[in-house]
């Protein structure tokens, strides 16, 4: 593809979502659509993070706010339950975190670079207090 | 189908304008998103009364501006539908950002462009400021000298336009007013005749596939942008001229009017040749007639089409010639004129050495007349008789005031 000449490309400044025809894709589940190389998914984005999520299913309640809100679609759910973030695309913003019900929350902002091992092992917990 | 046919008779009095709109609905164009501006709004207008009183399936978009009217084409012809517009001066400068858009993503528009001075100062009469700001926008620029040329080279623009080895957005020029608003003999196509020639919108890359999804529209920036543009000029340069070339005969064939590249008229012998666009040639052409009684070798070399610009055929065109005047209508401000340098890059390396000079003439719908072009072939007769270019290299023709000429 980088290496493509003037000559060896469709014209227009169009790009092909998928490779070749597709029939019931709002059907078909993400890893199971044959996205094209043009196509966003298949591109990482993880490097303009600085901040990401970590996502604790011990505290979960699969209530699916985070997966409404979140406006990159990172929030991947299959039947209705959580299953974690996709961190190929995930920016980072903490709309997840915000939005998580629980007490203490499911999802929580660490630097880019933390343990996630590490910090679900110092969960916080439940705060008494908090209604 | 769903709308009406129009009886024609064979032979129609209209205007340049209504020529167009006119060829307009026999293409059944599916949508048109106007901003309309004088001198061209009976084109758009005269579309949405068609639409109106059901001779067209269509839709007529009336939008905020020029800029969104080309950008509601450019979404329509991206959809996959037959697209069209028309505009003028202010209108076709608001629309130049989309008009690079629309080329670029190869949509097979057509615009409908009645020539008009640009402002300041505003004026609404008839030059060609509008269309030689939009000739390195990569549309494909058709000139009509009259309103049967008008109407004939919409066909024509779509015929070329829509064919899937070229798919470039095509502009059809007339002449504010001149060619607009005058009332002439129009040689028409019977309905089913008009929409057999341009035939069934065949999409490509429609985003109403919903089978195969695109993105139109996208970014590239170092890495891709370059070879976008080359492969836009490589067809230019390579696939559109022959695709016209093969449009005009085919038309040809059924209407019996012939269009070519470049319009030659007395030229094969001429020693004088003058070279300009719209109405210009045909007032042109008289005078040349009227200079050959008198013994000058008298010719007129049209251009018909712009963009690609027919740098071979005018090359030949001229191979013959001795001494060349280029009219330019529309202020070089700065330079020698369009078509002074557009001509002197076809012969600079050829064996030609005709004696090349150039005239800005006819702004803002100052009148070109005959004794002007009688002037002109004397002074360039005068030039051949001399062996050298015996004037300035860029003159003024018909502004008041001290004799205005340069280089």
């Amino acid at each position: 593809m980088a290496n493509t000449g003037w000559n060896e490309f469709e014209i227009g400044a169009m790009l092909r979502s998928f490779d070749g025809k597709i029939d019931d894709i709002a059907g078909t589940l993400q890893e199971d659509r044959a996205y094209s190389q043009n196509n966003s998914f298949v591109a990482s984005v993880a490097d303009w993070r600085i901040e990401k999520p970590v996502f604790n299913k011990d505290f979960c309640i699969d209530c699916q706010f985070c997966w409404i809100y979140c406006p990159d679609i990172s929030i991947i759910a299959r039947d209705k339950k959580m299953i974690g973030v996709d961190m190929d695309h995930c920016k980072g913003c903490g709309i997840c975190v915000e939005v998580c019900p629980t007490n203490p929350k499911s999802l929580l902002m660490f630097p880019e670079h933390a343990d996630e091992e590490t910090e679900l092992a110092k969960w916080p917990a439940k705060d008494e207090e908090k209604k | 189908m769903a709308f009406d046919k129009m009886e024609l008779r064979d032979i129609e009095v209209w205007d340049g304008n209504h020529a167009a709109a006119q060829a307009m609905r026999q293409c059944q164009i599916d949508v048109v998103a106007a901003y309309p501006i004088t001198p061209s709004t009976p084109i758009v207008e005269g579309y949405a009364k068609f639409l109106a009183d059901n001779y067209v399936e269509g839709e007529y978009v009336l939008v905020e501006s020029e800029h969104a009217a080309m950008s509601g084409c450019i979404g329509a012809a991206a959809a996959g539908g037959r697209v069209a517009t028309a505009t003028s001066s202010q209108g076709f400068a608001l629309m130049c950002e989309t008009l690079y858009q629309a080329s670029g993503m190869r949509l097979p528009i057509i615009l409908n462009v009645v020539n008009r001075a640009l402002a300041a100062p505003l004026n609404v009469n008839g030059d060609h400021s509008d269309m030689y700001l939009g000739r390195d926008s990569g549309w494909i620029q058709f000139d009509a000298y009259c309103p049967q040329d008008a109407y004939d080279l919409n066909f024509i623009a779509f015929k070329v336009a829509e064919d899937h080895d070229v798919r470039l957005p095509a502009m059809v020029h007339q002449d504010g007013f001149m060619t607009s608003h005058t009332a002439q003999g129009v040689h028409t196509l019977t309905d089913d005749q008009g929409y057999d020639f341009v035939g069934n919108f065949k999409p490509m890359n429609d985003m109403l596939d919903f089978e195969h999804p695109v993105t139109h529209g996208v970014q590239t920036e170092e890495d891709w942008h370059f070879e976008h543009k080359a492969r836009q000029h490589n067809d230019l340069m390579t696939k559109v001229i022959p695709k016209i070339e093969q449009a005009f005969a085919d038309f040809e064939k059924l209407s019996g009017r012939k269009y070519n590249l470049v319009e030659k008229y007395n030229v094969d012998d001429a020693d004088v040749v003058v070279i300009c666009m719209g109405t210009s040639v045909e007032t042109a052409r008289e005078v040349a007639g009227e200079m050959r009684e008198k013994g000058i070798k008298a010719g007129v070399l049209g251009i018909r089409v712009i963009r690609p610009f027919p740098f071979m055929q005018i090359a030949e065109a001229l191979k013959d010639v001795k001494a060349i005047a280029t009219l330019d209508r529309s202020s070089p401000n700065g330079a020698a004129g369009m078509l002074f340098n557009e001509i002197a890059g076809c012969l600079f390396n050829t064996d030609t050495k005709a004696l090349l000079s150039g005239y800005v003439y006819g702004l803002g719908g100052r009148d070109l007349t005959k004794a002007h072009l009688v002037d002109l072939y004397n002074e360039l007769q005068a030039n051949v008789d001399a062996g050298k270019v015996t004037t300035p290299l860029q003159q003024f023709i018909g502004v008041r005031g001290p004799k205005l000429s340069f280089l």
